[in-house]
């Protein structure tokens, strides 16, 4: 007889490595380079910002967690990824206390209004962020170039300060001024814009980490990326300037592969991937603004569960049933 | 050759190496043995002793009770001590016979006319009479499989020897030291199906069984050795004979449908021996592993006690926190070691209390790894929201049914989930349903 107590469980009896709080943190390794780039480009305001966005986040999440006696998860690091992620996506100027009242409404609205982890439906970062745009559009805008970035610019400096990339495409300032923005610029991160979306190759890394690792897979951001490609080249862009300036990199491999507000199936990631894309770019041509990620990726959010249902896989050996 | 193999699946840690090379070692015969009557899918057999009864080995003491269904038999030679409910594996206390051994030895079967001798009918009534069943985990009665039901027929017989639960390496240890047996086996059971296509698949972890069971089918071009990917679940039988065959098995259909058979390596080589020696099953080899002093396989009587397989491997070596009959994917966790061997106990496995974390499951994050692996592409993460929210007919949907409880959407499972145990519980709540509708 045994005289000592056993762990009586229903097998299986052995577990893979990964959960959710690792997964979280290796999604947070993974944002580290383009993070302290982002310190390195824009100094201490940037870094101010990303600590106030997590302390706010995870601040918040446990008030609310308390608030309605609920057990409280902020160990499980995602409300702190929620916040790292919000301050990644806005302009190195926004006043602290904007940036804290979007990570608030992050994590309120964005997540915990919808019952918590794994159950809402947008990408709560992307909801903090479409809130910030949407209440304070001059702050949200007003843009900083990293200092000594503007070499390229020449006499022009001046003129092209206060744009980002992709509103120099959009308001046709390259052309009218007659100015090249070098490629390199644009894939080191030498170029204006949101405070982690500006290093397309150290947000690249970052991305193929976690594929390697298999917390994300490689079909949203492929056709995501692709599709932002093709349209550019359709509509005589250039795909190289469209992929490379604004937020793709960061949406494609950190937003839009956010596990709960993506689909579950292989092929409703796919159709996911190139839904952002064309919205993206219907909004970057078509539209009002300079920049579609963020409303792309939310929209798609939005159609995940019609996705979901829409392309369920056969299974082994489905037969039709007879009619 | 490429190794064959199919979608989806996990790679696992095996863990092989403490017993993988150790050779098969015969345990002593024990004082005692306890032989439940069901040790098998389907109907218990009837015991057929009574209480001071002398039995020798091989004597049948419950006999199978209706076609699927399989007969026990005497493990020892001594005096049945006692007839009733004992505890069993499965978890509740089942009729059970206990012969106390006198030391004899003595047997009651003699060799048999070889397999050259014996026709097909004969060698599925020794099937019947030697009470084969599926010695790989799932216990299922071996001669049912060889009567295809009316308009089917059997074109294929694979042997399993992927053996792809972590830690197990008694079909292994079969293949490697046995392999005239378990060519003879398949020999009969092609004999016995009518037809002359046989294949042994292996996982390529197996080195030294792929070259040793390729030597001994040399003679026979009739049999094909085929190198099988590391994988999880590969050993399972829709995926074997997808990786082997590219035939799939239509849903909740059966291997037969597919024109093909399935049986385990130690299934096989009881066979082998039933024509060898005439002996019935009545032992098998036990892989003892994890947290004991002294891995190794046993070749052990049915009705042993797990206690006595234990001491035998030196004891525990630290405190032991959970032990398992069976691999850790499927075999199922046990409170008690006072539990006898049964035809389908594969391995006894002890967790160290160290290596045990007791994981608390959170919320679906719709991660999707558990779609990414599920070999049957279910959607597990769907099952599981489905069944919390009570829903069955949209499980059913979902086809739940063709779920076979492989456990990889569980092990992949970041939110600690108890996948695979949800959809356990709701199958059986579904089969229930249409038990009362019907």
């Amino acid at each position: 007889m045994l005289d000592t107590q056993v762990v009586v469980s229903p097998a299986p009896h052995i577990k893979d490595v990964i959960t959710t709080e690792k997964a979280m943190k290796m999604v947070m390794l993974a944002l580290l380079p383009a993070t302290l780039f982002s310190v390195i480009a824009f100094g201490f305001k940037a870094l101010g910002l990303i600590v106030c966005s997590m302390v706010f986040a995870v601040a918040t999440e446990y008030t609310i967690q308390k608030a309605l006696k609920k057990p409280v998860t902020i160990h499980d690091g995602s409300a702190a990824l929620t916040g790292l992620l919000l301050a990644l996506t806005v302009t190195p100027e926004l006043p602290w206390w904007m940036i804290a009242v979007g990570a608030v409404v992050s994590i309120g609205l964005g997540k915990h209004i919808f019952g918590g982890l794994g159950y809402n439906m947008f990408n709560p970062a992307l909801i903090g962020r479409a809130f910030l745009l949407a209440s304070w559009p001059v702050a949200m805008t007003t843009w900083s170039w990293p200092s000594k970035s503007l070499g390229w610019a020449g006499s022009q400096m001046d003129a092209v300060s206060g744009a980002t990339a992709l509103n120099l495409d959009k308001m046709g300032m390259l052309q009218s001024l007659n100015l090249d923005l070098p490629y390199f610029n644009l894939l080191i991160g030498n170029i204006s814009g949101s405070l982690g979306e500006t290093s397309a190759i150290l947000l690249l890394v970052g991305g193929l980490y976690l594929i390697i690792t298999k917390v994300i897979d490689w079909r949203i951001p492929v056709s995501f990326i692709g599709t932002v490609f093709v349209l550019a080249l359709v509509f005589q862009k250039d795909p190289i300037y469209q992929v490379l300036a604004g937020g793709i990199f960061l949406g494609a491999f950190f937003m839009a592969t956010d596990w709960v507000t993506s689909p579950v199936t292989k092929k409703g990631r796919i159709y996911f991937g190139i839904g952002c894309g064309v919205i993206t770019m219907l909004i970057r041509l078509f539209g009002g603004y300079p920049e579609g990620v963020c409303y792309s990726i939310l929209i798609m959010n939005a159609v995940t569960p019609l996705l979901d249902r829409m392309t369920l896989p056969k299974r082994f050996g489905e037969v039709k049933a007879r009619a | 050759m490429r190794a064959k193999t199919f979608q989806g699946g996990v790679h696992l840690h095996y863990h092989k190496e403490a017993t993988a090379s150790k050779p098969i070692v015969e345990m002593p015969e024990p004082k005692q043995v306890i032989l439940p009557v069901q040790q098998h899918i389907g109907a218990p057999a009837e015991v057929c002793v009574q209480v001071g009864d002398e039995v020798k080995i091989g004597d049948v003491v419950a006999k199978a009770k209706g076609f699927v269904s399989a007969s026990v038999h005497a493990s020892i030679a001594g005096k049945v001590t006692a007839v009733g409910p004992a505890p069993h594996p499965g978890g509740r206390n089942i009729m059970a016979v206990t012969i106390e051994n006198d030391g004899s030895g003595a047997t009651a079967y003699a060799a048999v006319k070889g397999l050259d001798a014996l026709s097909a009918d004969e060698l599925k009534q020794m099937m019947q009479d030697i009470g084969l069943v599926g010695m790989g985990g799932a216990g299922f009665p071996t001669h049912v499989k060889y009567f295809p039901p009316e308009g089917k027929k059997i074109e294929t017989v694979i042997l399993n020897g992927a053996e792809c639960e972590p830690y197990l390496t008694c079909d292994h240890r079969l293949m490697v030291e046995e392999p005239e047996k378990v060519i003879l086996g398949l020999q009969a059971m092609m004999k016995a199906a009518g037809t002359d296509d046989g294949y042994i698949g292996i996982e390529v972890n197996k080195p030294d069984a792929i070259e040793i069971l390729t030597k001994a089918a040399a003679s026979d071009p009739r049999i094909k050795v085929v190198p099988l990917e590391v994988k999880y679940p590969q050993g399972e039988e829709k995926m074997l004979i997808n990786a082997i065959t590219g035939k799939v098995i239509p849903s909740g259909g059966l291997p037969v449908d597919v024109g093909i058979v399935v049986n385990n390596i130690a299934t096989a080589v009881t066979l082998a021996e039933a024509i060898l020696e005439g002996k019935p099953l009545i032992s098998r080899i036990v892989t003892v592993t994890g947290a004991v002093k002294n891995p190794q396989n046993l070749r052990v009587r049915l009705g042993t006690s797990v206690n006595e397989l234990v001491d035998y491997c030196q004891g525990f070596t630290g405190t032991p926190g959970r032990i398992v009959l069976g691999g850790p994917m499927t075999g199922p966790a046990q409170y008690r070691l006072d539990l006898p061997v049964t035809k389908t106990t594969s391995g006894v496995l002890v967790q160290d209390r160290g290596q045990i974390k007791l994981l608390e499951s959170s919320p679906c994050v719709r991660c999707a790894r558990c779609v990414d692996v599920c070999p049957y592409n279910l959607m597990p993460c769907m099952l599981g929201s489905a069944i919390e929210a009570g829903d069955l007919t949209q499980a059913e949907n979902l086809g739940i049914m063709d779920c076979r409880e492989c456990g990889s959407c569980t092990f992949v499972c970041p939110a600690c989930r108890p996948i695979v145990q949800t959809i356990k519980y709701a199958k059986s709540k579904i089969a229930a349903q249409k038990r009362k509708n019907s």
